[in-house]
């Protein structure tokens, strides 16, 4: 639980993102692509659940790409090599089936382009063909771009403002893409509304797709039910069932607003410890 | 002379619904004479029949009454691990008191004559932890080559760690929480059960050289074939009950709906109540309601008061139940304590649907009246719904809770193990071995949702099983 290592991904505009490397054998010993931790930084922190987004074996190290948005990711960013968590359990959650599909797209966005890191350079070496869209708000934004596309046989670039890549969406270039030629899998991590416009063009095409969601959860291992979502009609926990499900299954209306539950009193402790 | 039963002192119920402090403060020396003294030490007493371990009620009451309260201390921990724990949440009104003579016959639960045993057990258990009175130790040279993983460290891992630890076996508790006491620290409120009360146990085996290690998910992080192959002889299984059920009714996933087992976790293991010196929040409302007759239903329609104390709301928690008071399967006195501090009850009430409001939070509980009809496999009369009673109740908070299954991570990674309808890992009666040689389990794993006491007899007789196959 002891921080190794930390590296300031991105720090510019407001928008902080920052590496951790973190010593767990046990944990690095059984990770695999698509799981996450549960951590808590301080004795009175919160428990808040972070995909793994890579696992050295050999090293016993796992690593943790977060952007700072809340109390909680703050005081995370804070810690510094030689530091060491409160709380950290894993590896959890069902890992992402790993299989040959045929031809995959992944689609990234924000922060949740560093979690499909991990699945998209094991999608790669079951032999998928691998397109990459990655989608940011500018060029400054943008990160992993050198590793993903190291892992894809394609890669695209998406900027609201058009400052790299295509100005854009990253549904638009997905639905580029569809309506082109036939995919048999997308993969998707990113902020809810993206992963819900790419669940709808998608369905329109009828492609398989797999989102991994970011539920509040409490315990993880399946006890409180605070992650449940609705999922083709059936109440699901992300954190034993999931965290990937079926996208044009998830009931994303109920996703986003239960999400939204603590925003009070989320606003409130960071008001009440800017320095924490 | 028929003399009164000793009434226990307790904080009041205007200042206790402002803190989580414990609210049964327990007999003092006098006041636990007195109660003893009534004990009519029956020459055939029943009382221990009442007992899932069969402590020896009548022996440790007679102590007391001889202000050997040493002796009655070991007497009860012959045959029970925690009696501080146990005087304080065991349903002795079902169990030892409701087969106490003085309970009139045909009751459901004890009479309010009926010696208060659980009061006399929680003064016993209590001069024990504070004088440290440790139980003898009689560890085994030839055992000392043994290491046992036990999975879960609440009542029923606590129990059986300890009694092997006290043969000289090498324990190892794997916790998936940051925390030990599994349903004792997240599940019972601290102003039922304080955690010094817990800690002092826990502290007891770490002194017997039993190593807790916390954050750690068998299952995912080790599996039980690993465990083996690690070096552990045997492997116990007290992975609780902790699966919340809902209800199944429209809007259930409405923001502010809870399930027992969220709102009583945030609350009690990760102190949402000190928000926001404790950084985890939890909400409450103005119409609370909570959905349950159980003891969880109690704690959290008591914890849910108290947070809008707290919060300086209008005290105005209600609780819904199907049935009737008398069928409620929660302890009477926690039904009582519910009253004292203000709790509304709305029995023979069936949930059927949540309304939301725009933001997605709960508003309205819609419900139908029912009445009770014939007793059904429980034994308690099943409630039958009343065509055309359907009305609103505001509600602003619900906390779902109508029961808990078996976890299922370990289970669900485990496909040797062998489990039977309701997911409960199915084990030898007497020896508690599992499906999978070598493997033991107790506890509500085995049993749904049962009491402290219930899972320490289940652990005791696992720890003698693994004890004997050691020697």
């Amino acid at each position: 639980m002891k921080v190794i290592n930390k590296k300031i991904i991105n720090d510019v505009g407001g928008v902080k993102i920052t590496q951790l490397d973190i010593a767990s054998a046990d944990i690095a010993s059984k990770a695999l692509p698509g799981q996450f931790v549960m951590l808590m930084v301080s004795e009175k922190g919160e428990r808040i659940p972070l995909t793994l987004v890579n696992a050295d074996k050999d090293k016993g190290v796992v690593s943790l790409i977060f952007q700072e948005a809340g109390f909680t990711t703050k005081s995370l960013g804070k810690l510094n090599p030689g530091d060491i968590l409160y709380s950290l359990v894993g590896p959890l959650g069902h890992p992402t089936e790993i299989k040959k599909y045929g031809k995959v797209i992944l689609v990234g966005g924000g922060v949740g382009i560093a979690e499909i890191l991990p699945v998209a350079r094991a999608l790669k070496d079951a032999a998928n063909h691998i397109t990459t869209i990655l989608g940011s708000r500018n060029k400054d934004l943008l990160i992993l771009e050198a590793e993903l596309k190291n892992a894809s046989d394609q890669i695209y670039i998406m900027t609201d403002d058009g400052s790299y890549g295509r100005k854009g969406f990253t549904t638009d270039m997905l639905k580029e893409l569809l309506s082109k030629d036939k995919y048999d899998l997308i993969y998707s991590v990113g902020p809810i509304p993206m992963m819900k416009r790419v669940a709808l063009v998608s369905r329109e095409y009828n492609t398989k797709t797999l989102v991994s969601l970011n539920a509040l959860m409490v315990d993880a291992t399946g006890m409180c039910g605070c992650c449940r979502v609705s999922v083709s009609g059936e109440v699901k926990f992300s954190c034993v069932d999931g965290p990937d499900f079926d996208g044009h299954g998830v009931d994303w209306e109920e996703l986003e607003k239960r999400n939204k539950v603590y925003s009070i009193q989320e606003k409130h402790i960071c008001r009440l410890f800017p320095e924490a | 002379m028929k003399k009164e039963p000793v009434k226990v002192r307790e904080a009041s119920a205007e200042t206790r619904v402002g803190n989580f402090e414990e609210v049964v403060k327990g007999y003092s020396e006098e006041e636990a004479l007195l109660e003893a003294s009534r004990c009519l030490q029956c020459k055939n007493p029943l009382c221990s029949s009442g007992c899932p371990v069969g402590i020896d009620i009548k022996k440790f009451i007679f102590h007391i009454t001889q202000k050997d309260y040493k002796s009655a201390y070991f007497t009860i921990r012959e045959k029970s691990n925690f009696p501080s724990i146990c005087g304080r949440v065991c349903p002795a009104e079902y169990q030892c008191r409701k087969e106490c003579v003085l309970t009139k016959k045909g009751s459901p639960f004890a009479s309010e004559q009926a010696i208060n045993i659980h009061f006399l057990e929680r003064f016993a258990g209590d001069f024990g932890k504070n004088n440290n009175l440790d139980v003898p130790v009689e560890k085994e040279e030839k055992f000392s080559k043994f290491k046992v993983a036990v999975v879960g460290s609440g009542p029923a891992g606590l129990c059986c760690a300890g009694e092997l630890a006290r043969k000289g076996i090498k324990v190892d508790i794997f916790e998936s929480l940051h925390k030990t006491g599994g349903v004792l620290r997240y599940g019972i409120p601290p102003f039922r059960l304080p955690w010094d009360v817990l800690d002092f146990e826990i502290n007891y085996l770490k002194k017997l050289g039993v190593s807790f290690i916390t954050n750690f998910l068998v299952g995912k992080a080790r599996t039980i074939k690993e465990l083996f192959a690690q070096g552990y002889s045997k492997i116990f299984l007290g992975l609780g009950a902790g699966v919340p059920s809902f209800l199944g009714i429209k809007g259930e996933n409405l923001c502010n709906i809870y399930s027992v087992n969220e709102f009583l976790t945030r609350v009690n293991l990760m102190s949402a109540y000190k928000f926001p010196e404790f950084q985890t929040p939890v909400n409450i409302g103005k119409n609370v309601l909570i959905v349950g007759g159980g003891n969880t239903a109690m704690d959290s329609a008591r914890v849910a008061l108290r947070l809008q104390k707290l919060k300086g709301l209008p005290l105005n928690t209600t609780i819904v139940y199907r049935r009737t008071e008398i069928e409620m399967p929660a302890r009477r006195l926690e039904i009582e304590h519910a009253r004292e501090e203000g709790i509304k009850f709305e029995f023979l009430v069936q949930p059927k649907e949540f309304v939301g409001d725009e933001q997605g939070f709960v508003k309205k509980l819609i419900c139908l009246r029912s009445k009770l009809g014939e007793p059904d496999s429980s034994g308690r009369r099943r409630p039958v719904i009343i065509e055309g009673s359907e009305f609103e109740l505001d509600c602003d908070l619900c906390v779902i809770a109508v029961g808990l299954k078996a976890n299922q991570i370990l289970i669900n990674a485990t496909p040797e193990l062998k489990t039977d309808k309701y997911s409960d890992v199915i084990v030898d009666s007497e020896s508690m071995e599992s499906s999978i040689k070598g493997v033991f389990a107790g506890g509500d794993i085995v049993g749904g949702e049962g009491t402290v006491i219930e899972a320490m007899g289940m652990a005791k007789k696992a720890s003698r099983a693994i004890i004997d196959e050691l020697s």
